[in-house]
């Protein structure tokens, strides 16, 4: 359904220019969730960034992202902002300044309905009601009325994923969805977006620097470091037999509660202790 | 001194909470916790977030007082001291944060940073002495000597977290209080800050209270841990008995809830 083809991004800088995503290939399929895992600067974000037409004006990119076919690097404005939640949904880090903290979550989520599909405040209010109850809220009757200052982190995720759902886009993606959360919200947000990959069919790209969540959440898999594409595979392949010697170093830095359940292979043996 | 480096007796915390109109209540953000750290040994309190973590490591730097209990460092009563007796503790304990881009002076030189909390000492060396204090101090933490002439910005995040360990170790404290000190840093940096801290505690005996919501670093650093829900710290024990064997309810939500490679081909099985 999606495919990227090498690509690049940079930005100028004086002098020479700054390379932060450089020749990347990799496809999601209708139905897969993507993991892509890479460490602080490995040009993950801005990856997912060019996906969804996002880039700061002054990015340079080169390559092709392929939605159905068509290039979104080559799309204007106009085309972008009707792919823009209708297509792809998107999941930010921070539930807390992704909101409008003047809107209710319900206005929120309806108003993307409403721009979209012209639908009445009535029906996009129930539409976002039944989205609520989608992503688990509880009490969502009441909840709707709510802003986000009133609502914990963990609901504020929940709204966020809402709004991304409400145009009922094929592809998802999620920015680190989690990493502000507590475990246990961790575990409770990526049950729903598991869930959601299963029982609507939805592409998913997961954006992590987490392996573990990486691990429980993910078909396939995408290491970056440094703006390259350092491997990819099937997730369960990428994660016990690592080709990359970058990636065996990053399974090796996890803590060992973390590596446990890969059993003990020889090639991390005394690698991060 | 005999008896544990710090002891926390029924250590109880109330804010008050002024809603509109003026009406009161009261948060009970620490609730009757009671710990012992043995001199030497890290001690780890796990939590999610407002579970009153943040808040009991403020009090043991005596950045808050409690509204019940004590806390003792080597045998002294922190709250019971006079103000002048309580600063002169103070070299005893030291703080490093969560943020290393928040928590250094941009405007100063690594070395004036590093030599900040000899300020509080009378017989700080001064001049030659006190340069060359700095760069054990830095060279102790895995940073060069000339680290000092340099400034913040020009370091890494994990390089920082060197920087902000260096000047809580200058005064040679016997407590060190780190609060979420890894959270910030990239899984690798993550690992090697764990190491310098493992090691700074072999070298010079060093107690850590090590505050941190992620139990795969309590794993890896400490020797026991307490899990805090609610203000409570509901299972104390040494690391081993806790992670492997939890007594309490909320330590296996926590262990559950934790992401690991043991959720490779979940996703398959489920579908």
């Amino acid at each position: 359904m999606l495919a990227i083809r090498h690509l690049s991004i940079a930005f100028p800088r004086a002098g020479a220019e700054a390379r932060v995503v450089e020749d990347v290939s990799v496809e999601v399929g209708r139905g897969e969730s993507l993991g892509i895992v890479g460490e602080s600067g490995s040009g993950k974000s801005m990856l997912s960034l060019a996906t969804i037409g996002l880039l700061p004006k002054s990015a340079r990119t080169s390559g092709e992202i392929l939605l159905d076919g068509k290039n979104i690097l080559g799309m204007g404005e106009r085309e972008l902002c009707s792919l823009r939640g209708r297509r792809i949904g998107m999941i930010f880090q921070e539930p807390m300044t992704a909101l409008n903290p003047a809107m209710t979550a319900g206005e929120q989520i309806a108003e993307g309905i409403r721009l979209h599909r012209g639908t009445g405040r009535a029906e996009a209010r129930a539409e976002a009601l039944r989205l609520l109850d989608r992503v688990r809220i509880p009490d969502s009757a009441r909840r709707i009325d709510s802003y986000p200052h009133e609502m914990s982190g963990g609901q504020r995720q929940r709204v966020g994923i809402a709004i991304a759902l409400a145009l009922k886009p094929d592809l998802l993606i999620a920015d680190e969805p989690t990493t502000a959360l507590d475990v246990t919200v961790q575990k409770e947000i990526l049950d729903i977006l598991d869930e959601l990959v299963a029982d609507l069919g939805l592409s998913l790209i997961l954006i992590s620097h987490d392996l573990g969540v990486i691990a429980r959440s993910t078909d396939r898999t995408l290491v970056m470091c440094r703006g390259r594409a350092i491997e990819e595979g099937p997730t369960e392949r990428v994660l016990r037999h690592p080709a990359a010697p970058y990636t065996r170093d990053l399974i090796a830095a996890l803590p060992r509660r973390v590596r446990a359940g890969l059993g003990e292979d020889p090639a991390l043996a005394g690698g991060a202790r | 001194m005999t008896g544990p480096l710090l002891a926390i007796e029924n250590l109880t915390r109330d804010y008050v909470l002024r809603a509109k109109g003026g009406a009161t209540r009261s948060l009970r953000a620490v609730d009757g916790v009671s710990l012992a750290v043995e001199a030497g040994s890290i001690f780890a309190v796990v939590g999610e977030s407002g579970c009153g973590k943040s808040t009991l490591a403020r009090i043991v730097m005596a950045l808050d007082r409690p509204t019940g209990g004590t806390v003792r460092l080597g045998g002294d009563d922190l709250f019971a001291l006079s103000p002048k007796a309580l600063a002169r503790k103070r070299r005893d304990v030291q703080m490093v944060f969560q943020d290393p881009y928040g928590s250094l002076n941009p405007r100063h030189s690594v070395g004036r940073i590093v030599a900040e909390p000899l300020h509080l000492l009378d017989d700080a060396p001064k001049g030659r002495d006190r340069t060359a204090l700095v760069v054990r101090a830095l060279e102790d933490v895995g940073l060069p000597a000339h680290a000092a002439e340099r400034y913040p910005h020009e370091f890494s995040g994990g390089q920082r977290q060197r920087i902000a360990i260096a000047r809580a170790l200058i005064t040679n404290p016997k407590l060190v209080v780190a609060d979420e000190a890894v959270s910030a840093l990239d899984l690798s940096i993550q690992a090697q800050i764990l190491r310098l801290i493992l090691s700074l505690r072999d070298r010079h005996g060093l107690t850590v209270l090590f505050i941190t919501h992620n139990i795969g670093v309590v794993d890896e650093i400490a020797d026991r841990v307490g899990v805090m829900q609610a203000g409570r710290l509901v299972e104390t024990g040494t690391v081993r008995e806790v992670l492997d064997h939890p007594r309490e309810d909320y330590t296996r939500t926590l262990l559950a809830a934790e992401p690991t490679l043991a959720g490779l081909g979940q996703r398959r099985r489920r579908a």
